[in-house]
């Protein structure tokens, strides 16, 4: 039955994908292709156009591949499986967190883990600014031949977009100056984005 | 966690919505609107706790933006609040992929999505990293947290280690600095 083979093959993406995002695309293609719901290069589209409209990726995909399938019911079964996962998990560990709220080992495991949260959502500002304000490749091995002094390669493969830049000021400063709801900002950034991009 | 009512409820579901509807570009492009809905507006939830709340929907399978949602609406009103949380967030992407796959509107090939898109992302580099800013000023208090906040930094970026691990190797610092300093000391 097609909707039950929905629920189950997002129900196995959602409960072996770690990382969320792009990490759980191999996993999804995977499962859409063993199933002949779709091919490649709809697949592809479906990543696409995730990274063009709100939520999660792997919401879009389920929404998707199940409404391609079978219907708005098929999206609904789809969907339902690659959150059912995350239900059953995350509930378990808050029981535990609140039934080990007083201990000595978890409270000092969660101090060690807040700081390197920080430190996550720091590189999310890295690859976001990769993604709009420039482009450098950042990965060891670039960074090693640029203290080796290959500046020239280094920087030939920079890009740099101005518009982006100016829409990075005035968010920043709107926010933290005047207070701006991070709603308003996003609407007000798609507007600019149309305006100097 | 304290009872809700239908009132509370519609609130929490309300505040799931526009996150989900504002969230673009994955995971991470939430935490701002987390952080101003939930910790600030709300005050349902505190700065800590919230950071402990990421770590955790980083660290296990799933998409980070529903086990954090779910994870929060549990917090707040049991299993109630979590399913409500929970649906708050899909919906938008629900609706809206539901009708891009009905009017098979190709939004790909648009030069003016792909410009407000683009703006989007730059705007949102400005909100995670006052909301980075923000969080570090309150979770950062000594040199051994200054150094892991770093550390997993430049793991991240630059080795492109996996969140699991550094979170991992975090929580076994954590109990080796925290827990046995202070078990020494009592």
């Amino acid at each position: 039955m097609i909707y039950l083979q929905l629920f189950w093959s997002f129900f196995k993406i959602g409960a072996f994908s770690f990382g969320g995002g792009y990490a759980m695309i191999p996993l999804i293609q995977k499962e859409i292709q063993s199933h002949g719901w779709m091919e490649a290069k709809e697949f592809a589209d479906i990543v696409a156009v995730s990274q063009m409209t709100p939520g999660p990726l792997a919401v879009n995909a389920a929404t998707y591949v199940g409404v391609k399938t079978a219907g708005v019911l098929g999206s609904a079964f789809a969907t339902l499986g690659v959150s059912l996962p995350s239900f059953i998990l995350i509930i378990i560990i808050a029981n535990f967190l609140i039934k080990f709220k007083e201990s000595r080992i978890v409270n000092s495991a969660l101090k060690g883990i807040r700081p390197i949260t920080i430190g996550l959502i720091s590189s999310a500002v890295i690859f976001f600014a990769n993604m709009s304000i420039f482009t450098i490749d950042l990965s060891f091995n670039s960074i090693k031949r640029l203290f080796g002094g290959e500046f020239a390669g280094f920087f030939q493969k920079v890009q740099f977009y101005p518009g982006a830049l100016l829409i990075f000021v005035v968010i920043l400063v709107a926010v933290k100056k005047f207070k701006m709801h991070p709603i308003l900002a996003v609407a007000c950034s798609a507007v600019l984005g149309i305006i100097f991009i | 966690m304290e009872k809700l009512d239908l009132k509370r409820l519609w609130k929490l579901f309300l505040a799931f919505f526009r996150i989900g509807a504002f969230t673009i570009g994955g995971g991470y492009a939430m935490v701002p609107l987390i952080e101003k809905e939930v910790v600030d507006n709300q005050k349902w939830i505190g700065q800590e706790e919230i950071v402990d709340i990421l770590a955790i929907s980083q660290s296990v399978p799933g998409v980070i933006a529903i086990n954090s949602s779910i994870f929060i609406g549990y917090r707040l009103g049991g299993m109630l609040g979590a399913v409500v949380a929970a649906l708050g967030v899909i919906l938008p992407s629900f609706i809206i992929i539901l009708i891009i796959a009905f009017l098979m509107f190709s939004i790909r090939d648009n030069i003016y999505i792909e410009k407000a898109f683009t703006g989007v992302r730059a705007g949102v580099t400005a909100l995670i990293g006052l909301t980075a800013v923000k969080l570090g000023k309150a979770i950062v208090k000594d040199k051994v947290a200054a150094a892991l906040a770093l550390l997993s930094f430049v793991a991240i970026v630059l080795f492109d280690v996996h969140a699991m691990i550094v979170i991992t190797l975090g929580g076994i610092t954590g109990y080796l600095v925290y827990g046995i300093r202070r078990a020494k000391e009592l």
